[in-house]
């Protein structure tokens, strides 16, 4: 059998640069350039540069369609916002978590995960003819060209245009000031969970202030034949900022550090926003898919609930290990690793509730060997000054 | 670059250098590479017995958790305890300061490989 993987506009340029390269959600992606811990520090101390080409872009212009998919309040969120919310299936299980941007054009951008895109967009497609008084009766174009994507005018009220885009990161202290240099956008201004349109680099952007590393930075989408252009001059440029190439390593390191949940490892179709911890992406006060069994489940109480904690030693927790308490496995971990900023072990588990409390300490089955761990404050890692 | 002459290879990756009937071993630079960031290992105690191809401890990376095999028998002498703090020797100095652990009392391995045919099996390795 042979399995393809999907390559982004950016691959010849990993490959130059002489990444390992990893098959992550169906794509062939850099894992690291030189070291996790070299990329992981230059995030958090100077300006790292990603490649997210393999993320999903959906274009969602039914906004009927979307407040039904989407499990937060969008009519709230003013154009040029972004926001981060769940995909729920009926049951309230996370089909995915997204950033949803409104467009001044009317209708929603989705930024989904890479793995989950195809499933993600037959799924709103499914639902489209929810809203029977819709404009465009549910027409449904796969993919539009050119970019960015809302320009276009037609029929259609879900396009996927995420095999027309890339997506590059910039993440870091100094990212802010590097992508200033590229663009006479006034992107300092640009307000975190906001986005512009606007030129970096002389190639046509839309600017988002949004990441997935727990610093401040911008994520770039553009045109797939943009791409090397863009990747290229923010490489240069940043030379004098210490920039380095990060993979996908470095990122689940800097994200867990930030507490942010993974898909698929974390939460998933199993799992609903209330265990998870993600209350705050609920209005329960719409309708939304999901948004019943969820009110059940809140009404039943939580068996288990999504925790941070630390090591207390310095073994190493992974995903699927057991947490145990008083030789009873209790829980399971979702993420854990190394927390190069913080010099400790750190990980995300299910518990129950009754070990949810921050200062409750249970053992984390390494090897047959119970460790001790103790439940923390998420997220493990703050930037020093938010913006 | 470390002299690699009179190191010795097992097929787990390992390197076992011998002196005497004393021995110092470590994992090979291309066992570094593919584990990439080295951030624990569990070692075993001084006075240990181990067989040749026993379990002798773990190695975790940032990507995985991985088993240590002895290359030879013999008695554990020595820990490296700079790995407690430094785990990044192992990647940045393999054949030196990332040495492991040291044995005496050793037994001989038949089964080791010199460099030049350990090169060759990493080769069709990596291959295929």
């Amino acid at each position: 059998m042979v399995v393809t993987a999907e390559r982004t506009p950016l691959y010849d340029e990993h490959v130059r640069l002489g990444a390992q390269m990893t098959n992550f959600g169906g794509w062939v992606m850099p894992l690291q350039y030189s070291s996790i811990r070299e990329e992981h520090r230059a995030v958090r101390e100077a300006v790292g540069l990603f490649d997210l080409s393999h993320m999903g872009e959906l274009r969602v212009k039914d906004e009927h369609l979307a407040q039904r998919v989407v499990t937060r309040d969008l009519a709230r969120l003013r154009p040029g916002r972004i926001q981060y919310a769940m995909l729920c299936n009926e049951a309230g299980g996370i089909i995915d978590d997204i950033l949803v941007y409104a467009v001044a054009d009317g209708g929603y951008l989705m930024v989904v995960n890479a793995g989950n895109q195809d499933g993600d967009f037959d799924w709103i497609r499914a639902h489209s003819s929810f809203k029977s008084s819709s404009p465009v009766g549910g027409a449904i174009d796969v993919r539009v060209a050119g970019f960015p994507a809302w320009a276009r005018q037609g029929g259609g009220s879900v396009f996927n245009v995420g095999p027309d885009w890339a997506l590059v990161g910039v993440q870091g202290p100094r990212a802010v000031g590097l992508v200033a240099r590229l663009t006479g956008a006034a992107v300092a201004e640009v307000k975190y969970y906001a986005f512009i349109e606007g030129k970096v680099a002389d190639v046509a952007c839309v600017i988002s202030r949004t990441g997935y590393t727990g610093e401040d930075g911008f994520e770039l989408f553009c045109g797939n034949e943009d791409a090397v252009r863009l990747w290229r001059a923010l490489l240069e440029e940043g030379q004098t900022d210490g920039i380095r190439p990060a993979g996908l390593g470095a990122r689940d390191t800097l994200r867990l550090e930030a507490g942010m949940r993974l898909h698929g490892n974390d939460i998933d179709a199993g799992t609903n926003p209330l265990e998870a911890g993600l209350d705050w992406t609920l209005s329960l006060d719409k309708d939304f898919i999901g948004r019943d069994a969820i009110v059940q489940a809140r009404q039943r109480g939580l068996s288990r609930i999504l925790v941070g904690f630390k090591m207390l030693d310095r073994s190493i927790p992974r995903h699927g290990y057991a947490i145990v308490n008083h030789d009873q496995r209790v829980g399971t971990v979702t993420s854990g690793n190394v927390s190069f900023t913080l010099g400790y072990n750190i990980g995300m588990a299910y518990v129950p509730p009754s070990l949810a409390q921050v200062g409750t300490r249970f053992g984390v089955d390494i090897r047959g060997t119970a460790a001790p761990a103790e439940v923390v404050a998420l997220p493990f890692y703050k930037r020093p000054h938010p913006k | 670059m470390a002299d690699l002459s009179g190191m010795r290879f097992a097929e787990t990756h390992e390197w076992v250098r011998k002196d005497g009937d004393t021995a110092t071993m470590g994992i090979s630079q291309y066992a570094q590479s593919q584990l990439g960031d080295v951030i624990y290992l569990e070692l075993p105690a001084v006075g240990q017995q181990l067989e040749a191809g026993a379990r002798l401890g773990v190695i975790e990376s940032v990507k995985a958790a991985s088993d240590l095999y002895s290359p030879v028998g013999g008695e554990v002498s020595e820990v490296n305890q700079d790995l407690k703090d430094h785990p990044e020797y192992v990647n940045e100095d393999p054949y030196g300061k990332g040495w492991v652990i040291k044995l005496r009392g050793v037994k001989d391995n038949p089964k080791l490989l010199d460099q030049k045919a350990y090169d060759a099996f990493v080769q069709g390795q990596s291959g295929s």
